[in-house]
């Protein structure tokens, strides 16, 4: 077991005959993932890396029985991508471009809601479950199968604690990273009911940043509906306030959304919170056993 | 991005929102002049992009041109908050009966647009939500639909309007939301939006925050980022596509990822040094952008040591390693680096920076650990 995705999951690409696209599916597809289709207006017929390609998201779906979807579409298009996945019904939706405007992204969250599809992103490195399927850009080098389960607002983060965690010989059952924007389609607490009911996650990693409340909704959730153990990191304790910290979401505003509010709330709600990720990655090691 | 007051102004009364007769000057004599034109009393204000600037002292009231040119001449050229004041609003001072608050923000937990209001104008609002929460009203416009006319009135209503001003109070938060959504803000804010002794609405003060990822579609309001206001390493990184934020300490810091760029500044923090700056070149690094970083770090006079953070990932990290040993034998710096590259072909890399005796470590905390010592560490003066 695992959450979102595993070794029957059918992956179509978006986008896969751009540079990125072309470039992860190749990898994706190298690391067993089932990439079934792929899409890219007026490129029906042709095949990227054996994968057919297919002029929209419902012909895909149409063909390939495609049910999750990665969008590597340039940031004028890319909602238009996420709103098209939703609409072909498209379960996962897995959005990695960066810099699409928050105000597009409030409207297409509410779609993508009402439609019923889970989106993860944008500006996210997409998930991976080790050993069975990845749908995302981390190098898959770092993770192995295992017990933890990871969510992460930040990419490289990721890779850092996966990479320590794996010197330990511990893995991971899904690592979900869900973005750095302000208003990304999956929160904390999302992620945290799954792992929650997932058999194989024993323990949860979570990794959040300055800006916004998710870490402290998800405090509150922990404390009230987690009985696994987690145990969590938060970047920018040094982070100046009114300073975007490279991430659009990972902002100080009005003195709210600081690490130190965050680290307060998790460990108020019994989490074990790590100084830094080598602490973190040794603390989830020495539970794993 | 922030915009000056008197752009956000601009921009707000393109939407229907009244404010006091003004115009924005860069020299003493202008401002003179504008006080003329207006006649009677006037407020002179300093455009600066910091919040706090009436505390400060950058805000007088003149009661004659010449006091304006005056206080224009005091502030012009005059550091507040940090920032030099390059030119002030001169405006009609009004006379007011009460002052209001209101505001629209990106409502991240709602995933909306909230719109705010408060009877309490003219002090921080969040003051006002910390100290009397009741007295905030709050609305969230749908996603889909936007503000409704319903919820406009539910704020009038809310703050304790009078029948006559209900009406131009709700025509006020609409043309706010209209703005708001049609210029990508993440903030606009008018405080106080003042009742006059004749009962009309008059914003005193604006603010407008802007959407960075908007600047594709928001051309024409983004020619206002003002670039005397930032550091000019700023400046630079955003021509070059990498985020830098440069902050006061000594280790300077170069990573890829924004989230293992500030965990870099935590651990130098937590190894008892100050970061110099953050930077987050982005996810993926190759040889030419982490020499483009490392040349917008060292513009930092007080940088006394470069952490250099890379997790190699897809990049091969030996491809990293050799464009920065060309670099640094290029410059002759003596500012020491150590460098931590972990990931594809990291031993390769490593052994690459050993040969040109570059600091390399293992894990995160002995990289910062020996960037602060050596930052700390008295430095050698060639005479």
């Amino acid at each position: 077991m695992s959450i979102l995705i595993d070794s029957n999951t059918r992956v179509l690409v978006q986008n896969i005959t751009g540079h990125e696209g072309q470039f992860h599916a190749e990898r994706m597809v190298g690391y067993g993932t089932k990439v079934v289709a792929g899409t890219a207006p007026g490129h029906q017929g042709e095949s990227v890396s054996g994968v057919p390609v297919f002029n929209s998201v419902k012909r895909a779906v149409t063909a390939s029985g495609a049910d999750t979807s990665i969008i590597f579409v340039p940031v004028p298009f890319a909602t238009d991508a996420i709103v098209e996945a939703a609409d072909a019904g498209i379960r996962l939706i897995v959005c990695i471009t960066e810099g699409i405007p928050v105000l597009d992204m409030v409207k297409v969250y509410a779609h993508v809601h009402q439609m019923g599809s889970r989106l993860i992103g944008p500006n996210c490195p997409g998930l991976i479950t080790p050993g069975q399927c990845k749908v995302g850009i981390m190098p898959e080098a770092v993770y192995l199968p295992g017990p933890v389960g990871m969510i992460s607002r930040s990419g490289t983060l990721t890779y850092e604690v996966a990479g320590a965690l794996a010197s330990n010989g511990v893995g991971q059952s899904t690592c979900v990273g869900i973005g750095g924007d302000p208003i990304v389609g999956s929160s904390f607490i999302d992620l945290l009911t799954m792992f929650q009911q997932d058999p194989d996650t024993r323990f949860i990693a979570l990794i959040g940043e300055i800006g916004g409340s998710d870490e402290e909704a998800a405090a509150e959730f922990i404390a009230s509906e987690v009985t696994k153990p987690v145990v969590a990191f938060v970047a920018g304790k040094t982070a100046p306030a009114d300073k975007r910290m490279g991430h659009a979401g990972a902002i100080v505003s009005a003195g709210r959304g600081t690490a130190a509010e965050k680290i307060k709330a998790l460990q108020k709600a019994g989490v074990t919170v790590a100084d830094s990720t080598e602490e973190m990655a040794k603390t989830l090691a020495d539970l794993a056993g | 991005m922030n915009i000056h007051e008197h752009e956000a102004r601009d921009i707000l009364a393109g939407y229907g929102i009244a404010f006091p007769p003004g115009r924005v000057a860069a020299t003493p004599d202008e401002a003179r002049t504008i006080a003329q034109e207006l006649g009677g009393k006037v407020v002179v204000k300093a455009q600066i992009l910091a919040g706090g600037r009436g505390k400060a002292g950058g805000v007088k009231l003149a009661h004659s041109p010449q006091e304006a040119w005056e206080h224009a001449g005091a502030l012009l050229g005059s550091s507040i908050k940090a920032s030099t004041v390059r030119k002030v609003l001169v405006a009609q001072a009004v006379t007011i009966v009460k002052e209001f608050y209101i505001g629209a923000v990106l409502d991240r937990a709602n995933k909306a647009v909230t719109l705010m209001a408060s009877s309490m104008g003219g002090v921080d609002i969040e003051e006002v939500a910390s100290t009397s929460p009741e007295s905030v009203i709050r609305v969230t416009a749908d996603p889909l639909l936007g503000l409704a006319d319903y919820q406009a009135r539910e704020l009038a209503y809310g703050v304790g309007c009078s029948k006559a001003q209900s009406d131009a109070f709700a025509s006020v938060a609409r043309s706010l939301f209209r703005a708001f959504v049609e210029c990508d803000c993440s903030l606009v804010e008018i405080n106080p939006l003042a009742v006059t002794d004749s009962d009309e609405f008059v914003a005193l003060d604006s603010k407008m925050v802007i959407d960075d990822n908007a600047a594709w579609r928001q051309a024409p309001l983004f020619v206002l980022r003002d670039l005397t206001e930032e550091d000019p390493a700023e400046t630079k990184a955003r021509e070059l596509g990498v985020s830098y934020i440069k902050l006061d300490g000594s280790v300077g810091c170069l990573v890829n990822g924004a989230g293992l760029a500030m965990a870099t500044m935590d651990a130098i923090k937590l190894q008892g040094g100050e970061p110099a700056n953050f930077l987050d070149i982005g996810g993926g690094a190759s040889a030419e952008s982490v020499v483009g970083a490392l040349k917008i770090v060292l513009m930092d006079p007080g940088v006394r040591a470069v952490f250099i953070n890379i997790f190699g990932g897809i990049t091969r990290c030996d491809a990293v390693a050799q464009g920065l040993v060309d670099f640094l034998r290029e410059t002759g710096t003596d500012i020491p680096v150590i460098a931590r590259l972990t990931g594809t072909n990291g031993p390769e890399g490593r052994r690459i920076l050993e040969a040109a005796g570059i600091g390399i470590t293992e894990t995160m905390s002995e990289a910062a650990a020996a960037a602060v010592k050596v930052a700390q560490e008295p430095r050698t003066v060639t005479t």
